[in-house]
């Protein structure tokens, strides 16, 4: 089995990648996306802790990552309509675009 | 290491950076969706078999989905003429390098990676379903009220705004 080293490393470089992206692209959905990524990337650390743990049969780590891709999946359907709300107001989805703040 | 780890994590590293990196959105989507399916083969590797289709079916299922219909409702299918990343961006990747390399230093010299894993683990949705009906009976239904209202909220932010 692939030690826990390995895991924690590919959801490090998980975030990392999910923060460059939601720091340096203009588009409001990437940024999104690349939030998602950062809450993935949690949710991976969880499960592998869990798996790591010494006692699994609790199923604390599996029951927070349940919980967690509900919540994940709520932010996503409010983020998504905000955006595009405001491109409907702004006429353009690019987050440094957006730089007024009279409605 | 072993090969279907090394295979799932170079698969899924790859799909994140397309997601982030290419110039059309509706290819940034569908490389996400190859980042997501890439996470739950790695839960299913960590023995967590409901979680990982819970993954494919929340994650690949509907937030995919979602993000390919907001692509297409804001007109992002057309790839910019203009740059796609912002003015700071070489600030924005600095600080993820130097994320990356505190959290990589920092997990090499933890003494929890040196932790074996249990001998034999077992998460079957029974157990699960029980869990979630006794023990988290409360955070269940939280959660259930909290998509109630991310349902609601959703529609009525993207709803067209009347004609005073």
């Amino acid at each position: 089995m692939t030690p826990l080293v390995g895991y924690l490393l590919l959801s490090a470089m998980l975030f990392a990648i999910g923060l460059a992206g939601a720091l340096t692209r203009r588009n409001a959905i990437i940024v999104l996306i690349g939030i998602e990524l950062m809450l993935n990337a949690a949710n991976l650390n969880f499960i592998a802790f869990w798996r790591f743990s010494e006692h699994p049969e609790a199923l604390t780590g599996i029951m927070f990552v349940i919980f967690s891709i509900g919540v994940a999946a709520a932010e996503a359907a409010v983020g998504l309509a905000l955006i595009i709300a405001i491109y409907r107001h702004y006429k353009t989805s690019n987050v440094d675009e957006m730089d007024s703040l009279k409605g | 290491m072993t090969i279907p780890f090394a295979i799932i994590a170079v698969l899924t590293i790859a799909a994140a950076v397309g997601a982030m990196m290419l110039r059309n959105l509706v290819h940034c989507s569908l490389a996400l969706v190859v980042a997501f399916v890439g996470l739950a083969a790695a839960y299913l590797q960590l023995d967590a078999q409901f979680v990982g289709f819970a993954q494919v079916l929340v994650y690949v299922g509907a937030v995919a989905i979602l993000i390919v219909f907001a692509v297409l409702l804001t007109r992002g299918g057309e790839a910019p003429e203009k740059s796609v990343f912002s003015s700071s961006w070489i600030w924005g990747t600095l600080v993820a390098a130097g994320v990356f390399g505190m959290l990589a230093w920092t997990i090499n010299n933890s003494f929890a990676s040196q932790r074996e894993p249990a001998e034999k683990v077992e998460a079957t949705v029974k157990q699960i379903g029980d869990a979630l009906m006794t023990k988290f009976v409360l955070p269940l239904e939280v959660i259930g009220l909290l998509l109630t209202a991310a349902l609601i909220g959703a529609v009525i932010i993207a709803m067209k705004e009347e004609k005073k």
